[in-house]
């Protein structure tokens, strides 16, 4: 196995004329907790949301436990893969949205055993079971029935974080979970994201919550105008940036 | 098909089309202009009127819109001779059409005015408003708005509601292209041209129900 | 006056009107099954971002839609002989009924469509589920609970508009409502009878409609 769970290289992405990342490479090993920040725009999202292909992206290469991410060499020409192909792929992360986007009409249980019952093929049984386990995992046990309407914010959040990690990816990928929550629903999720870091759950996390990335993750990466500004382990990267931008970064957000 | 053949022969039959055509237009318009007027006063009648009134107006537009334009049409053209009043096809036909116009437009009347937030009501009343001010300077121009692109649409439907009005013999362009067929067994080539005129003529309608749609929008 | 109302004469036919209707709503459920396969993939070519597929699809609808409904029936049955297309009666007024459901289902599927948020594709392709199986698993369900009610106002104006057959001689109610009024003279009760069955039989399918809403209704 080779010892870096996720690796891009020199990866471009652009929307028409506007490129939006420039090359951006990092490597994540087993068990890391990532933090992306960054100004808005700076590419973080589109970053995240290309590992697992959301996004087309025109340069460069994402591999994880080095199997190619999305697309293929063939005959010299580089090639998207298979949609079938791509949607195994993208079972081997799992992705929590800004928008929860539950399935609002599907209960709590149901929206979780969705894709283990259409694409991992368990029967329904052992998807519920598993459904369970994992809703009881984010306290939600008491509402497995309920619709996502029926749901607050922060729960939607946490029934959609369920969904995705009963998947059993390899790696999680969340994109601003908390930004659409109310503040005080804010911590509920915050704290299910604290409990899988501490099972040792590999994460790569786009947040504003600066306070929290410090706590929770075992590297930052500092994202500016489609490139990695700088990275390192959170106490350097707070207490002693060493560009200008992320000193000006750090100002104007919250972590103080 | 001999395009060449058939102007020809559409260029001697372009008298009784013009004729259609007019006859098509006038039927449109006598029908839109009384069903607004009669459709206003139901849409009004559904939203403010007291309980007896508003059930009888009800009842009306419901049992009108659950019944197929063409059975209000031969309902009318029928009926109408036989309780005395003994109006051509022609008339029975615009009243069948503005009948339905009428319960359209109150529904569409209906949901505009309904639509309006109660605190416009509220605040109008706060700054002194009797309701004929109220409906005049605040409610009215509000629900106007929504209303215009919806009736526009209406009046597409009675060009084309218009055509049933050659069943029972209202020589309008529909009926005059069928005594061209019947003339001439040119039938592919006159349902074609009689398609297409009834196309372009709504489809004028439709853009211009846009057109206005983009005009009342309110800036934002 | 002197016109006094006498139901005998219709209540002897009363079983012919009850075949019409029985007629009238197979056309209607046949037509509409068939509109609904040809107005989802229509819906799906006018969402489309491919213009080869987004281009026919806006043509055919907006051809559909200004063109009266009669003159869509009588150029199948009377003027595609002529192109060697010949259709008994029935079989070409479902035809035409088809096609002109599939034009109006498709603006309704298209709405739909375009409720449903990105988002929840997105969240669907993040768990690895294939387009079809989103398609399937949760646009689909979702879009149909979402048309509900416009969907069940365009079954009942195409169920009304099963009334045109009459104009081809298909024996359903409207032509039925005729014959029994040409053959008593008893005008006012046989349409009477014949507008009560239609709205009746409207307001049934309105409310299996509402019963199907509610049923489906998402709890919140």
């Amino acid at each position: 196995m080779p010892d870096n769970l996720l690796e891009i290289r020199n990866l471009h992405k652009s929307y028409g004329e506007v490129e939006v990342l420039k090359g951006v490479d990092c490597s994540m090993k087993q068990g890391d907790v990532v933090s992306i920040i960054g100004s808005s725009g700076s590419g973080k999202t589109t970053m995240l949301r290309c590992i697992n292909m959301l996004e087309e992206f025109q340069g460069g290469s994402i591999s994880i436990d080095g199997q190619e991410i999305g697309y293929e060499m063939v005959g010299g020409q580089r090639r998207r893969k298979k949609e079938k192909e791509i949607a195994r792929q993208r079972a081997l992360t799992g992705m929590a949205f800004q928008q929860f986007n539950l399935f609002p009409h599907m209960s709590a249980v149901h929206n979780v055993m969705l894709g283990l019952v259409k694409v991992k093929k368990l029967d329904r049984d052992e998807a519920r079971t598993i459904a369970l386990k994992w809703l009881d995992r984010v306290g939600l046990l008491a509402r497995a029935d309920h619709f996502p309407g029926q749901l607050s914010g922060g729960q939607q959040q946490r029934v959609a974080i369920a969904r995705a990690i009963a998947m059993n990816p390899r790696l999680m990928l969340f994109d601003e979970v908390t930004s659409a929550l109310d503040p005080e629903l804010v911590n509920e999720v915050l704290q299910v994201i604290k409990t899988l870091a501490q099972d040792g759950m590999s994460m790569l996390l786009v947040t504003h919550e600066m306070r929290f990335a410090y706590e929770v993750s075992n590297r930052v990466i500092f994202m500016n105008q489609g490139l990695i500004g700088e990275e390192g382990n959170p106490r350097d990267m707070f207490h002693k940036p060493q560009s200008e931008r992320l000193a000006e970064f750090l100002k104007t957000s919250s972590f103080s | 098909m001999d395009i060449v053949h058939f102007a020809d022969v559409l260029w001697l039959a372009r008298w009784p089309i013009l004729k259609g055509i007019g006859v098509t237009l006038s039927i449109s318009l006598l029908a839109i202009c009384c069903g607004t007027v009669l459709g206003v006063g139901v849409g009004l009648a559904l939203t403010y009127a007291r309980a007896p009134l508003r059930w009888i107006v009800r009842g009306y537009t419901d049992f009108i819109r659950g019944t197929p334009v063409l059975v209000l049409v031969l309902a009318s053209y029928y009926v109408l001779g036989t309780i005395g009043l003994d109006l051509g096809p022609f008339q029975a036909g615009i009243l069948a059409l503005a009948v339905f116009c009428s319960s359209h437009v109150g529904e569409i009347v209906r949901g505009a005015l309904q639509s309006i937030p109660k605190g416009q009501t509220e605040a109008a009343k706060a700054i002194g408003l009797t309701f004929p001010q109220t409906f005049a300077y605040v409610l009215g121009p509000q629900a106007l708005r929504q209303v215009l692109p919806a009736w526009v649409n209406t009046a597409a439907e009675m060009v084309k509601a218009s055509t049933l009005l050659s069943i029972i013999g209202v020589a309008e362009l529909l009926l005059r292209t069928q005594e061209l067929i019947s003339r001439t067994f040119m039938s592919l080539e006159f349902y074609f041209f009689a398609g297409f005129l009834y196309f372009v003529i709504n489809y004028a309608i439709e853009r211009f129900g846009r057109y206005v749609e983009r005009k009342m929008a309110v800036p934002s | 006056m002197g016109y006094t109302l006498n139901f005998a004469a219709v209540w002897r036919s009363f079983d012919d009107l009850l075949l019409g209707l029985a007629l009238s709503l197979a056309l209607a459920f046949g037509s509409i099954l068939i509109g609904a396969v040809i107005g989802l993939c229509t819906a799906f070519g006018l969402i489309s971002k491919n213009g080869l597929i987004k281009r026919p699809a806006g043509v055919y609808v907006s051809i559909i839609r200004n063109t009266p409904i009669l003159v869509l029936v009588l150029f199948t049955y009377f003027a595609l002989p002529q192109w060697g297309l010949r259709l008994g009666k029935i079989e070409s007024f479902v035809f035409t009924l088809a096609l002109y459901s599939g034009a109006y289902l498709a603006e309704v599927f298209r709405a739909g469509l375009l409720s449903i948020p990105a988002g929840l594709r997105e969240a669907g392709l993040a768990i690895g589920l294939t387009e079809m199986q989103i398609r399937t698993s949760i646009i689909a369900p979702l879009m149909f609970r979402n048309i509900l009610p416009s969907l069940g106002s365009t079954i009942i104006s195409l169920f009304k508009d099963t009334s045109l057959a009459a104009a081809i001689a298909v024996p359903e109610l409207t032509f039925e409502t005729r014959k029994i009024n040409v053959e008593t003279f008893r005008v006012i009760e046989t349409w009477m009878v014949a507008s009560c069955l239609y709205v009746f039989t409207c307001s049934i399918l309105a409310a299996l409609m509402r019963i199907v809403e509610r049923r489906l209704a998402l709890p919140r």
